[in-house]
């Protein structure tokens, strides 16, 4: 250890389980995070600061101006950068003493046991559930430890899957839901993330130096709102695919088969979609019809109570649940603010057997803009 | 009369349910989420054997995919 490492890391000395020992441990080990966003931002400042000799970043985003309001590594000069490049240079100037390998590209089925193999921890800090389950398949085939963390608005959540006996993000989550919204649509508190990466950086430092960590068959839940956390408790689940029975090998190949096909399918784009679409004028004179249909509002509450259409309010988190309030002999037309969450509901409404379903096109938006006229509109759009 | 608190709201059941039967009453037919009963996880195979009675916690565990 040099003298500015001596200098540097003095804080850490004095600690049980720490001292010089564990930090010539921490220079010796490699953590890759993926996902350089929410939770990667907060995760990789600790983890650089403390000294973690290889950190690795995966991530294939350029930076945004809507990523700064959580995303701490960058600033505005980084926009349009590539995180993991912007991401690489910010951490070097905070510590020089450490290897930063950037991977700017996906984690793939074809890329992830390759990258992978080369760290001992891994971090999970996306935003999809694809890269969540790909990411608990490699880190099991490969035995390594993954940190997984998610965020919704306010709340968190984190665990530790630990390979060979589990359990794993399988164990807890056997598939994923048929919709949910991710940041972009349902919105984060900047803070949570800022949390939860931070939990994730804690309990990598500690198996980093050889510790247990404490969320080894627990699952952690925050809520920002009422200031709690709530610990349950997670066994290997004799139904996992991985865990169970001992199978120490899983193709990656199955990955976009079954359980997440109907994920996949919602990745479509108003361009590819199948679903017809209804514009505001071709709905205004269905409503001036008294023509038989439902009109279902996929927005939150909040933007509800601003200005709506009359239409049926179920947020689109919540149509996975309650799309049983929906009589299926009568057509659907959806709509949101724009058109994002109506064709993800719209999908998913067919998908589950609704025989007519179209979306607003344009959503809301266009409809103040085409129409105007607003039923029940309390402040301007 | 049973009651027992569902997301954390209380819920008065006429009788001893299984869990499978009180998702169902619950409108949670779908896959997609976890069940904890008195903070432990319950593995889905298991849904229509456990049984929930007076005083049970039962919280449906959406996960989060936002980072
Ligand atoms: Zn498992």
């Amino acid at each position: 250890m040099t003298p500015e490492e001596t200098q540097r890391y003095s804080r850490h000395f004095s600690l049980p389980h720490l001292g010089v020992a564990g930090q010539k441990r921490l220079k010796r080990s490699k953590i890759l995070c993926i996902g350089a966003g929410g939770l990667g931002s907060p995760a990789l400042h600790y983890l650089c600061a403390a000294g973690v000799g290889t950190l690795g970043i995966i991530d294939h985003d350029r930076v945004e101006l809507s990523n700064l309001q959580r995303q701490i590594l960058y600033n505005v000069k980084d926009i349009g950068q590539l995180k993991t490049l912007a991401a690489k240079s910010r951490l070097l100037k905070q510590n020089p003493n450490i290897d930063i390998i950037a991977h700017p590209e996906k984690l793939t089925e074809k890329n992830a046991l390759s990258i992978i193999q080369d760290y001992d921890i891994v971090l999970d800090g996306t935003d999809n559930f694809n890269a969540r389950y790909l990411i608990n398949d490699a880190c099991c085939v490969l035995g390594k430890p993954n940190i997984y963390a998610g965020v919704f608005q306010f709340s968190g959540e984190c665990s530790v899957f630990m390979p060979n006996n589990g359990p794993c993000y399988r164990c807890l989550y056997d598939t994923p839901p048929s919709i949910s919204p991710n940041c972009s649509e349902a919105g984060v508190l900047g803070v949570v993330p800022g949390i939860m990466g931070t939990i994730q950086a804690t309990e990598a430092l500690k198996l980093a130096l050889g510790q247990c960590s404490s969320l080894v068959g627990k699952v952690l839940r925050f809520n920002a709102l009422n200031l709690t956390f709530e610990t349950f408790t997670l066994s290997a689940n004799p139904d996992c695919p991985l865990c169970s029975n001992g199978q120490s090998f899983y193709d990656l190949s199955h990955h976009h088969s079954q359980e997440l096909c109907t994920m996949t399918s919602l990745n479509n784009d108003a361009s590819t979609s199948t679903i017809e679409y209804i514009t505001p004028q071709a709905l205004k004179t269905l409503m001036e019809q008294n023509s038989d249909f439902i009109l279902l509002d996929v927005r939150e509450p909040e933007e509800y109570e601003e200005c709506n259409l009359a239409g049926l309010l179920i947020p689109l988190r919540e149509l996975n649940l309650r799309h049983h309030e929906l009589d299926k002999e009568k057509s659907i037309i959806v709509h949101c603010r724009m058109d994002g969450r109506s064709l993800q509901a719209a999908e998913f409404l067919c998908q589950i057997g609704f025989p007519t379903v179209k979306y607003l096109k344009g959503g809301i938006v266009a409809w103040a803009q085409e129409i105007g006229d607003m039923p029940n509109i309390s402040i301007p759009l | 009369m049973q009651i027992i608190l569902f997301n954390n709201v209380s819920l008065s059941m006429e009788r001893e349910l299984t869990l499978a039967e009180l998702l169902v009453q619950q409108g949670y037919e779908e896959n997609g989420f976890a069940v904890a009963v008195n903070q432990t996880f319950v593995p889905r195979s298991t849904y229509a054997s456990v049984c929930i009675r007076e005083g049970d916690k039962v919280d449906v565990i959406v996960p989060m995919q936002g980072g």
